[in-house]
């Protein structure tokens, strides 16, 4: 076992992909010598070739295009996009081309189409959006976002062996603040499912990604003072987890969903409807959401303080949910 | 602009190579048999058969034949409504369109997607195109076609994929990103972009500022050739040699093609913002009527020869159309099949006729 750092794990985890099947490659903006904006891809073109790792034009939806093409051949690109947020530039060719492939004509889409999401950096609104609700409404696609490093690691290998479309959420907060024990040998997260972070019987608090650690600080917080709090890291946000979201509540009874996009029509909403829909008979409470203010991501730090979730505003609806 | 044939058709043939006899009546039944699946679609969307909308090619399918001509038979392609043409030089079996206009459940689709969406992932080895019908979102197919030829090369084959592309279509961004894509990474893609004088009822004029839709490619430092797109001889003649140049990495290319949609933008359109002048000129220029007295000029083709051609391309397309009709809409219950790998709903293949129009 080593520690690294949740984005050696992502570099780890394409270089292998590349080592073990010569029919991965990456493409994207300044992934070659550069090795990417956040050097995810550091030392790939060097070891695998320009072919292999390709830079291309700004050109989002060429980007996605032209992996949908090459895994239409039987390649397994991965698409880097620098931040997230441009994912919005070839949101058509994820939504309508890669989504649909399978079901319109048995067509699979092998792809990952991964890049730094989340705030808490000062990025702005342009760089630091959490795009999951984004396509959450989308069949045809898979979504993950990893929390540690060893998730990180068997998350994107996972992702890359997966025979559908699939939105890998890195959160740029964690790459080098997040270190944790990464196995040397060949494993693999499964998609589509959660793990218990932290095991509590009074409420449980159901996150993932960068939240999952603000989760953590806010139950150590309860904890002393007598509030046993459960966390549930998602993992994978498309296919939900949804025996363990429902295990975890029938286990404890009150429900608080922690998501770090904004509050309307986000994924909490789709995580209160499982519940209210299959565990309502477990509930003691109602559901309760703590996310980003209903606002584009603000840019000055007092300003994305007061729009981000954080453990004392997780803390405060916990205990309301408690009390409830 | 590149032109064989004179204007109605006729005797400046230039390039005998182009036009060896056997060929070029093929190049008639070829064309004749997309019109006559169209015309049988006609009478099944008049009967409420049709499912949605129907889009026709009139006047376009010599063009949508002679570019795909050029091709091998294990090449790629990416047609559009008004490529019928193109499917039937590929070998497209034409009850492969018909169930999927008539929605049926043994299309490609089996009833969950529209008219030419179908597509075709051929097993290693076989000799057959590999096609990627197009989502409705124009201009996406370019970015997926230089995809499909460029890991085509990853994979070791030496594979050309051609997409077509209309006038409009030519404004999206995604034609843009992905003929630069291709440009750059020297990717064997050819690209046809159809001026055929509307998008919808758009005139092409408030589509680009440019005298050529050919143009459009010089600002990505390619190859580019404006054809006659009604005079299939001139049209395969170019196609060809930029469809060699790719291959032998030579890297993509544009043909525009000057035509005319002689129908409305479907069914449903009566197309009245097309002057009818512009509509008597290019009627004399119909690319299968110009054909035809092209062969009998030369002496390829008697009209008997012809006449017998256009019965079979006419039984044929009905034969095919009656086939389809009789078959079964898809089962309710299949509505949630197939949607993530690992269910092993069944996928129909497209089924290919040993074409009689290539050797
Ligand atoms: C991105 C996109 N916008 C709008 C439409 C609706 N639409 C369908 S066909 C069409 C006109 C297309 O014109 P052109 O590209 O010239 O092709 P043509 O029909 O003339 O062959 C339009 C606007 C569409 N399918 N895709
Ligand atoms: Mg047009």
């Amino acid at each position: 076992m080593a520690v690294i750092t949740y984005l050696e794990a992502i570099r780890q985890a394409l270089g292998e992909e590349m080592a073990r099947d010569e029919r991965v490659f990456i493409l994207g903006e300044d992934v070659g010598a550069y090795g990417g904006a956040f050097k995810a891809t550091e030392g790939l073109q060097e070891r695998f070739g320009e072919a292999r790792v390709v830079d291309t034009p700004i050109s989002e939806t060429a980007i996605v295009g032209s992996a949908i093409g090459a895994s239409y051949m039987g390649m397994r690109p991965v698409c880097e996009i620098q931040f997230i947020d441009f994912i919005a530039c070839c949101f058509d060719m994820l939504t309508n081309f890669a989504a649909t492939s399978r079901y319109r004509n048995g067509a699979g889409v092998s792809i990952v189409v991964r890049g730094p999401c989340g705030g808490g950096v000062g990025g702005g609104p342009f760089h630091s959006v959490n795009p999951e609700a984004f396509f959450l409404n989308t069949p045809g696609l898979k979504m993950v976002e990893p929390s540690t490093a060893y998730d990180a690691k068997g998350l994107l290998k996972a992702a890359i062996r997966d025979d559908d479309p699939v939105l890998y959420f890195e959160h740029k907060f964690l790459y080098r603040r997040i270190k944790d024990e990464v196995p040397e040998e060949d494993y693999v997260v499964p998609l589509g499912k959660a793990a218990i972070r932290r095991e509590g019987s009074d409420l449980s608090i159901i996150t993932f990604g960068a939240m999952t650690h603000t989760a953590m600080d806010a139950a150590a917080t309860l904890s002393d003072a007598g509030v046993e709090a459960e966390v549930l890291d998602l993992r994978s946000l498309a296919p939900l987890d949804r025996e363990a979201i429902l295990t975890t509540v029938s286990k404890t009874s009150r429900a608080l969903v922690l998501y770090e996009a904004t509050r309307t029509g986000g994924i909490g909403g789709e995580l209160a409807a499982i519940l209210a829909e299959d565990a309502f008979e477990y509930l003691d409470a109602p559901v309760m959401r703590v996310a980003s203010v209903d606002t584009p991501v603000p840019y000055s730090p007092p300003l994305e303080a007061a729009f981000l979730p954080n453990a004392d505003k997780v803390v405060a609806a916990a205990q309301k949910l408690v009390e409830y | 602009m590149k032109r064989h044939m004179t204007r109605t058709g006729g005797r400046s043939m230039r390039n005998p190579a182009v036009s060896c006899q056997r060929s070029a009546v093929s190049y008639q039944l070829t064309a004749g048999l997309a019109r006559d699946v169209e015309e049988r679609l006609t009478v099944l969307f008049r009967q409420s058969k049709v499912i949605g909308g129907l889009y026709r090619s009139m006047g376009q399918e010599g063009e949508s034949v002679a570019t795909a001509y050029a091709l091998e038979r294990t090449d790629a392609i990416l047609p559009l409504i008004r490529n019928m043409g193109a499917l039937m030089t590929m070998g497209v079996r034409p009850r492969e369109i018909f169930l999927q206009y008539m929605a049926k459940a043994r299309s490609n689709s089996r009833g969950r997607d529209l008219n030419i969406h179908i597509v075709h992932l051929p097993v290693a080895g076989a000799a057959e195109p590999v096609v990627v019908g197009p989502i409705s979102m124009l201009g996406d197919s370019i970015p997926v076609a230089a995809g499909i030829a460029m890991g085509a090369r990853m994979r070791g084959q030496n594979m050309v994929a051609m997409a077509w592309i209309g006038d409009g279509a030519t404004s999206t961004g995604a034609f843009h990103e992905g003929l630069n894509f291709a440009a750059v990474q020297r990717i064997p893609l050819i690209v046809v972009a159809e001026d055929n004088k509307f998008a919808y009822s758009t005139p092409i004029a408030k589509q680009m500022n440019i005298a050529r839709i050919d143009e459009r490619a010089a600002a990505y430092g390619i190859p580019h050739e404006m054809v006659d797109g009604n005079d299939m001889l001139a049209v395969y003649d170019v196609t060809k040699r930029l469809v060699d140049r790719a291959r032998f990495g030579g890297g993509a290319a544009l043909i525009g093609v000057d035509t005319m949609r002689m129908q409305g933008h479907a069914q449903h359109d009566d197309a009245r913002y097309v002057p009818k002048a512009l509509l008597e000129e290019w009627a004399k220029k119909d690319p299968i009527a110009r054909f035809r007295t092209h062969l009998l000029e030369t002496g390829a083709a008697t009209e008997q020869d012809i006449d017998e051609i256009d019965a079979m391309t006419k039984r044929f397309a009905s034969d095919e159309a009656q086939l389809a009709e009789d078959d079964a809409m898809p089962d309710p219950s299949t509505v949630t099949r197939g949607v993530y790998a690992g269910d092993d709903f069944a996928q129909p293949q497209v089924e290919f006729v040993k074409s009689p129009f290539r050797s």
